[in-house]
């Protein structure tokens, strides 16, 4: 969690945001904006649509309703080029890491850099994979298939693979899910790392408390389709919801 | 849910699947003319194919010329016309052997391997990575594998032609001691430009239908490792499918312009 948030500019705003899969009304009138530098974590428990949020902001899927603006841009009014710029601010760390199987780790870092960043050398390109690398503490995997990394390392160069492009926006899909806590906990110094060397805003999206309370500048809870609760950690579980209250007692068995 | 419900529900679902279908094969040509080729995967791809269905089509063309020829022979000795073997298995092979050979070989090896590869990726999410990162997963994945079997299941299928006849000589040579020069003289004089000609089209429809029934099956599947699963099965059933349509309408086109 930085100390300090560069101003209050909001990068992502969205606004009474709806989304059904069919009969599943997932989300219903969302509501949220993100400050410039700062960490939004959006707790809620699995199925609650917060993957679906993100996904929306990236123009994966689309809004039945609402708006969600990112860096000033409507998601879902913008033409294939312009949808292409955006996602060039943005990075995407996925779940699963998603990173390329049928390629190394350097193939992985190189793969968006040189095709979005036509004319760079290849002594350029070594020297920005093997920085971001060292960024995340994996410069050793450089030429490891990633079949070959633990969970918590694919996780690591999955956000570095983010980081090659400078985003000036991170979206994290459940950064610490399925890792040991050791792991978790480093994955959480991580983010911070990033939102200080970067100077990114992040959504970090997880039902990890412990996540929630290291690396969220503010925390929004998703809760029946859209957030009942906003503020810091402790504002979020001071509150007398039982849903909230309940996910709070399970997360540090109380 | 009753009958006519459920009926309706697969129509619906069956004339969605053909436009889908339909829109995936335009985007194709739109996505392959314009932007960047991605060479480095065509060249990859091309050689993967090749490689992956070499050794069965080396296999598979070689038992076709030689049992075909071995199946041949006793029709023909009855009327005394054994020396016509090397006419009558070139102008099968090369007419119709050779590129069906190919194709349901690479249909089920090829065709199976593009939709497993393509719906894993897409069920672990590798497909939406490289699109939040600005890159186009169409023009790198379809567009390349498409064009490379388009490219390779040709050549493949002169290469089986060959083979094919290679099996035909050796069981004529060991029966009739024909030698390989007047085996192959024999054998190429009632080949006609046309032959060839039809058998490069055939075999070009049948690399691009094997290409893009792949793609389209692993682009789009769905439901976790149930859907990758499926997705190769369906590359293989479909392709197949299409190839025994495609070879009717090409022989009737063809033998239009034979007479």
């Amino acid at each position: 969690m930085a100390e300090t948030i560069e101003n209050t500019s909001p990068v992502i705003s969205i606004k009474d945001l709806y989304k059904s899969f069919g009969d599943l009304h997932v989300l219903q009138g969302v509501n949220l904006e993100v400050n410039k530098g700062e960490n939004v974590v959006v707790l809620g428990r699995s199925g609650t649509g917060k993957s679906v949020l993100i996904k929306i902001l990236v123009g994966l899927l689309r809004q039945d309703r609402g708006s969600a603006l990112v860096l000033g841009q409507e998601v879902s009014q913008l033409n294939e080029k312009e949808l292409r710029d955006l996602r060039l601010k943005i990075g995407f760390s996925f779940q699963n890491s998603a990173l390329y199987d049928s390629m190394t780790v350097r193939e992985n870092l190189e793969f968006p850099l040189v095709r979005n960043v036509p004319g760079l050398t290849k002594a350029e390109i070594n020297e920005k994979v093997e920085s971001v690398l060292d960024a995340v503490g994996l410069l050793q995997t450089i030429n490891q298939a990633p079949s070959e990394l633990s969970g918590g390392q694919r996780k690591r160069i999955g956000i570095a693979r983010t980081l090659i492009l400078e985003p000036e926006i991170m979206l994290y899909d459940e950064p610490t899910a399925g890792l040991d806590p050791i792991t978790c906990i480093e994955i959480n110094e991580l983010i911070n790392e990033v939102q200080e060397k970067y100077h990114t805003s992040a959504i970090i999206i997880t039902h990890d408390l412990t996540c929630a309370r290291q690396t969220g500048d503010r925390i929004a809870m998703l809760l029946d389709g859209h957030f009942t609760e906003q503020g810091t950690f402790e504002e979020v579980f001071e509150t007398q919801d039982d849903r909230i209250k309940s996910f709070y007692d399970y997360n540090f068995i109380k | 849910m009753s009958k006519e419900k459920v009926f309706t529900k697969s129509l619906d679902s069956s004339f969605l699947a053909v436009y889908n279908g339909y829109m995936f094969f335009l985007r194709f040509f739109r996505e392959a003319f314009r932007g960047r080729m991605e060479f480095q995967e065509l060249v990859k791809q091309c050689y993967a194919i090749g490689y992956k269905a070499l050794l069965l089509i080396s296999l598979t063309g070689f038992i076709t010329g030689m049992v075909f020829t071995k199946q041949s022979r006793p029709s023909l000795a009855e009327f005394g016309a054994t020396s016509w073997l090397p006419s009558l298995v070139s102008i099968a092979i090369v007419r119709a052997l050779a590129a069906l050979v190919t194709a349901l070989i690479c249909s089920g090896k090829v065709g199976s391997s593009i939709g497993a590869e393509l719906g894993s990726m897409r069920v672990t999410e590798q497909i939406d990575a490289m699109e939040v990162s600005a890159v186009n997963p169409f023009k790198f994945l379809v567009v390349t594998r498409v064009l490379a079997s388009t490219i390779t299941i040709p050549i493949l299928m002169f290469y089986c032609t060959l083979v094919a006849l290679l099996g035909a000589f050796l069981n004529v040579t060991l029966n009739e001691g024909t030698s390989f020069i007047a085996f192959f003289e024999n054998a190429f004089e009632q080949i006609t430009f046309l032959d060839i000609g039809t058998s490069l089209v055939k075999a070009v429809a049948y690399g691009f239908t094997i290409g893009i029934v792949g793609c389209y099956q692993g682009y789009n599947a769905i439901k976790g490792t149930e859907g990758v699963g499926k997705a190769a099965n369906a590359s293989v059933v479909i392709s197949m499918f299409l190839i025994f349509i495609e070879e009717v309408i090409i022989v009737q086109v063809s033998n239009y312009f034979r007479i």
